[in-house]
This record gives structure tokens, C-alpha cells and sequence, in this order.
């Protein structure tokens, strides 16, 4: 009987995204973090890919695919980057992860949960890019700058929100 | 053991994922900082970075041709009005400037004479190629941007980029139309710079908050923020004497003692780039045009010095003529220095020997006494102009 409520629940609030949808969001949204910080530096902190990520993991409820997509996007970002391959996969594979892990646990449509989950997972990202920094890379001027990250991650969530809406009408039930 | 793989499925791929990259990591950090010590990418890494960039550099390329053109209507059909009074206002810089190039003319030929006694090789840009600026990295932790040229346009790896304000950073990955662009503020960068005044050598680096820092040198009272930083050419990237920035801030740095953080605010604005310049093609002589203009600078000081000498030779070329208008001369272009020549002024107390006084010979008799000849002493005329009292007054003997 457990088995059949966690199926049902599964099959209530999985959605699912048009192929193009999957491909076109994460490049675009990779393509505008790249763009925006040009036309005005402190837009740098702002991390689209994340919010993407973030959303597509909650939407799916389904970890693997949010492994997945995290680790592309992150890979993707990496190659934009001049720092090695993998700082970004492995940490948004993780976020991407756990967020769908989430999705199950809470009502990810709800407002406050979307703020809260926003919020925690961009501070997750940073201490995960810190520790990746520092541990794997060795890199010695890897600083976590507590009060920069509770602002970007502050930043991130109001920004995630219209995101979200808008990204609301791709999807559909399975 | 199927249940077990069925059951922790989705742990199992992340793990496994995470595993990979971070292998792939290893790998790449173990290559950088192995003995060859090579930064640069391998092959496999070199290409996947390449379909990275290749997958959003066109649409940027786009986004930017579709901006630029906004921009120009607007600068070029509306943002026009205020064009004249810069245009004045540059040429009066040209002219300024170009009175301060003959000043340094000569001091810059006897260090080039100098440096070719001691067999210095120094750099000058000869080529470069202008870039525009199409994207960044799009991450707070990587300083890097995207440019349009790439090796079709002579772009190579580690060539330096710059603008007319200062050093840029140097290229990084270059493939065939679009090339990264690692900025100096990057905590990957670094150059080799001079501090202008007390000529102490340091190495620039970029640091995490995004400033660039000078901290390999212990505190020294002689370095004092406001200090000009220029670059040192000895790191093989930048060509020497191009400006860096200058010196914000002067604190120990707690994480190296006895080193000092020495932060710069760089010459370029890092932050607003749009284009830059890729330096193509360095050269151990002056570049033909840079040639022509110190050849025209030695000449306007060389008749500027013949000038100064003939008016101390002869201060009285300058008397009665009002003090030159700074910023009329400094509007008046530099060029020839008209040839004056010098005439006498009319004497105060006419005697004998004052032109214009003595008589004709046909009039004077020979053997007839001093005097009888001799007409009365001419006043100056009225119209004549009246030296300036001070001038005209002689010397007191001592």
C-alpha cells in the first residue's frame, strides 16, 4: 500500500518539459549569465543557471534527471570559465540532486517554500563551490565571504521568482 | 544485489557522476601543476571548451552587432551636440601635449642613446589588432571575457591585450573566430610591473574579491599609494612601460607576513570594457609613425631651446609686449618659430654716436672746430614708441 501512495503521489507532481524547452531554457540561460554581466558588472552575481537547474529538479522530482541536468549545465558554465572542468558540474550536479530529492518532501509551487528553497540552495551551491575550490583544486585564494554570499543568494531568490512563474507555463503533467 | 542497485538507484548515479568529474578534476589540476607546470588545457579539455564557447559566442555576437548598432544611432546622430567644443577641446590637448612631447623629446633620446650603449633590447608595440568585447564567463570566480577575433586575425595564445588607458590582461584560449580573454584581475593572472617613481620591482596577481594586488614585497616606507604602475616587460606578455594603474592601498597582508597587500585600481576599467587592443607584433625600434612624431617633437625643442637662447641673448625682443595668454598659446598648435629680428631702440640721451645724428661727410669741413658741424641733439620723436622704463633704465654700476 505504501508502494502504490508513493507512485500516485509521483504521478500526481511529476511534470515534464517539450524537448526544446530542455535544451533551449539552460542555454539561454547560460547564454544571458554570460551576456548580462557585461552590460553592467555587478550583474555577475546573479547565477541563472542555478535558478534553472533549481527549477527543472523540483519540476521533475526525479534525481537522476536532476543530476543530469545539473551536470551539464554546470559542465557547460565550466567551459565558459578558464577554470577546470567539473567546479560547477559537480556542485550543481549535487544541488540539482537534492532539489529534486525535495520535491517530493514539500510543495515546491508554494511561494514561501520556492523563496526558502531558493535561498538555501544558492548558499549550498557557494559553500560546495568554496570546498571544491579548496579542497580539490587547491586553490589558495579560495574565500567564502560570508556577507557576499548571503547577498547573492538573496539577489538570486528575488530573481528566481518571475523566473519560475514564467517557466510555470512550459510544463505539463506526464 | 538487483534490489540493492534498483533500490539506492539514484544515489548510486550521483555518486558516480560526481566521481567522474571530480577524477576529470584531479586530472586536470595534476597536468597544471605538474613539472612542465603547463597551464593550458589539453587536447580533449582545449575541445570541450571549444563547443562550450561555440555554443553561445554566435548568439552573443548577435546580441552585441544588434546593441552596437543602438548605440551608434544614438552617438552618432544625437549625442552630437556637445562634438564641437570636445573637438577644441582635444585639439588644445594635442597642442599641449605636444608641447610636453618636446620637452620629454630629448630626455627620451639620450635613454634610448643610453640603452643601446648597455645593449637594452626594449619592446615597442608595432602591430595590434582591435577586438570587441562579446562576453564574459559569467562567474564572480573567473575574470575572463569573451572576444570576437580570434587566429584568423593573427591571434595567438598569451599575447597581450590593452587599451589606450592601460594593460588589459592576455589571451588564453584562441580559436578561430573568438578568443578568451583572461583579464588581470583574474586570481590566474599576473605580470610583472615597476612602480614608477621608486623603480622597486613586483608581480601583479589577481585576487578573489576581484581587485588586483601586488604581494610579494615586504613593507617599504617608500612606497606610497598614488604611486604610478607601470609594466616591467619582464614577464615576456607585456611590453614595457605600459601603464598598469596605480596604487589604492598599502596593508599587511595577514595571510603572508612580511608581505604587504598592495592594492592597485588599474588603469583600464576592467569592469566597462567594450574594445580592445590585441598587441600582435612587438619590435626593438621605434614604430615608424612613433618615429616621425619624435623626429617632429626633437624639432620643435631644438627651435624652441634656439628660441629661448636668443631671447636671453637678447631680452629686449620681448620688451613692451604683453605676457602671452596661457591657454592662447596653448591653443595655437606647435610648429615653426617665426624668425624675429631684433631692432635697436631709440636712445634716451642722443649724442654723437646716435644714428641719424651725424651729418653727411659732404657736409663736414675738414680741419673746422669741434661743434660748428655738429647740429643739436634730436629728440625722440613722439611717435616713436617709448621703451618701458624699467627695461630701458641702465644697469646701476657697483
Amino acid at each position: 500500500m505504501p508502494e502504490h501512495s508513493y507512485t500516485s503521489r509521483q504521478e500526481l507532481d511529476q511534470y515534464v518539459f517539450h524537448g526544446a524547452v530542455t535544451v533551449l531554457v539552460p542555454v539561454a540561460a547560460v547564454l544571458l549569465q554570460s551576456v548580462l554581466p557585461r552590460l553592467w558588472g555587478r550583474l555577475e552575481i546573479l547565477d541563472l543557471p542555478l535558478i534553472v537547474v533549481i527549477y527543472f529538479a523540483v519540476s521533475r522530482r526525479n534525481p537522476i534527471a536532476g543530476t543530469i541536468t545539473g551536470t551539464v549545465i554546470g559542465l557547460l558554465q565550466d567551459g565558459l570559465t578558464g577554470r577546470p572542468f567539473g567546479i560547477n558540474g559537480i556542485a550543481k550536479a549535487i544541488i540539482g540532486y537534492i532539489a529534486a530529492s525535495l520535491g517530493f518532501a514539500v510543495d515546491v509551487d508554494n511561494l514561501i517554500n520556492r523563496v526558502a528553497m531558493n535561498f538555501i540552495f544558492c548558499l549550498l551551491q557557494s559553500a560546495l563551490l568554496y570546498a571544491i575550490a579548496r579542497f580539490l583544486v587547491a586553490d589558495p585564494d579560495a574565500h567564502l565571504r560570508p556577507l557576499y554570499q548571503l547577498i547573492k543568494a538573496a539577489c538570486n531568490t528575488v530573481v528566481a521568482m518571475p523566473i519560475f512563474f514564467v517557466l510555470d507555463n512550459f510544463r505539463h503533467r506526464d | 544485489m538487483d534490489s540493492f542497485f534498483v533500490r539506492f538507484k539514484n544515489p548510486l548515479v550521483l555518486v558516480i557522476v560526481v566521481l567522474l568529474q571530480t577524477i576529470g578534476l584531479a586530472v586536470q589540476v595534476q597536468r597544471a601543476a605538474g613539472p612542465a607546470g603547463d597551464p593550458a588545457d589539453g587536447r580533449k579539455i582545449s575541445q570541450l571548451r571549444y563547443w562550450s564557447t561555440m555554443l553561445v559566442t554566435p548568439i552573443e555576437r548577435v546580441l552585441h552587432g544588434g546593441g552596437s548598432r543602438v548605440r551608434n544611432v544614438w552617438s552618432n546622430y544625437v549625442d552630437l551636440r556637445h562634438t564641437r567644443q570636445q573637438n577644441r577641446d582635444l585639439q588644445n590637448e594635442i597642442a599641449r601635449l605636444r608641447e610636453e612631447q618636446a620637452a620629454f623629446a630629448e630626455d627620451a633620446e639620450q635613454g634610448r642613446r643610453v640603452q643601446a650603449l648597455l645593449g637594452f633590447q626594449h619592446q615597442y608595440i608595432a602591430t595590434t589588432v582591435a577586438a570587441q568585447v562579446v562576453g564574459t564567463s559569467g562567474s564572480d570566480r573567473s575574470r575572463l571575457l569573451l572576444i570576437d577575433k580570434g587566429l584568423k586575425d593573427g591571434l595567438k595564445p598569451d599575447q597581450a591585450v590593452i587599451t589606450p588607458d592601460g594593460i588589459v590582461g592576455k589571451l588564453r584560449d584562441v580559436w578561430d573566430h573568438t578568443a578568451q580573454l583572461l583579464l588581470i584581475n583574474d586570481s590566474t593572472a599576473g605580470a610583472g610591473v615597476i612602480l614608477e617613481s621608486t623603480r622597486i620591482r613586483g608581480i601583479i596577481r589577481g585576487a578573489a574579491n576581484g581587485k588586483v594586488e601586488i604581494n610579494n614585497l615586504t613593507s617599504d616606507s617608500r612606497i606610497k599609494p598614488g604611486e604610478h604602475v607601470i609594466t616591467s616587460g619582464g614577464d615576456g606578455v607585456f611590453p614595457r612601460g605600459l601603464p598598469v594603474g596605480v596604487i589604492e592601498s598599502i596593508v599587511p597582508d595577514p595571510e603572508h607576513q612580511p608581505y604587504t597587500a598592495i592594492t592597485i585600481k588599474p588603469a583600464a576599467d576592467l569592469a566597462r570594457l567594450e574594445e580592445v587592443l590585441v598587441v600582435t607584433g612587438t619590435q626593438t625600434t621605434l614604430p615608424e609613425q612613433a618615429a616621425q612624431d619624435a623626429d617632429i617633437a626633437a624639432a620643435t625643442a631644438n627651435a624652441k631651446r634656439a628660441a629661448d637662447l636668443a631671447a636671453d641673448k637678447l631680452p629686449s625682443i620681448h620688451d613692451g609686449e604683453p605676457p602671452a595668454d596661457p591657454a592662447a598659446a596653448g591653443a595655437t598648435p606647435a610648429g615653426p618659430t617665426p624668425t624675429v629680428v631684433p631692432r635697436p631702440q631709440p636712445a634716451l640721451h642722443p649724442d654723437r654716436y646716435t644714428p641719424g645724428v651725424t651729418p653727411p661727410a659732404a657736409d663736414l669741413t675738414p680741419g673746422a672746430p669741434k661743434g660748428t658741424t655738429l647740429p643739436n641733439p634730436v629728440t625722440p620723436s613722439p611717435a616713436a614708441p617709448h621703451p618701458p622704463e624699467s627695461d630701458a633704465s641702465p644697469k646701476p654700476q657697483t
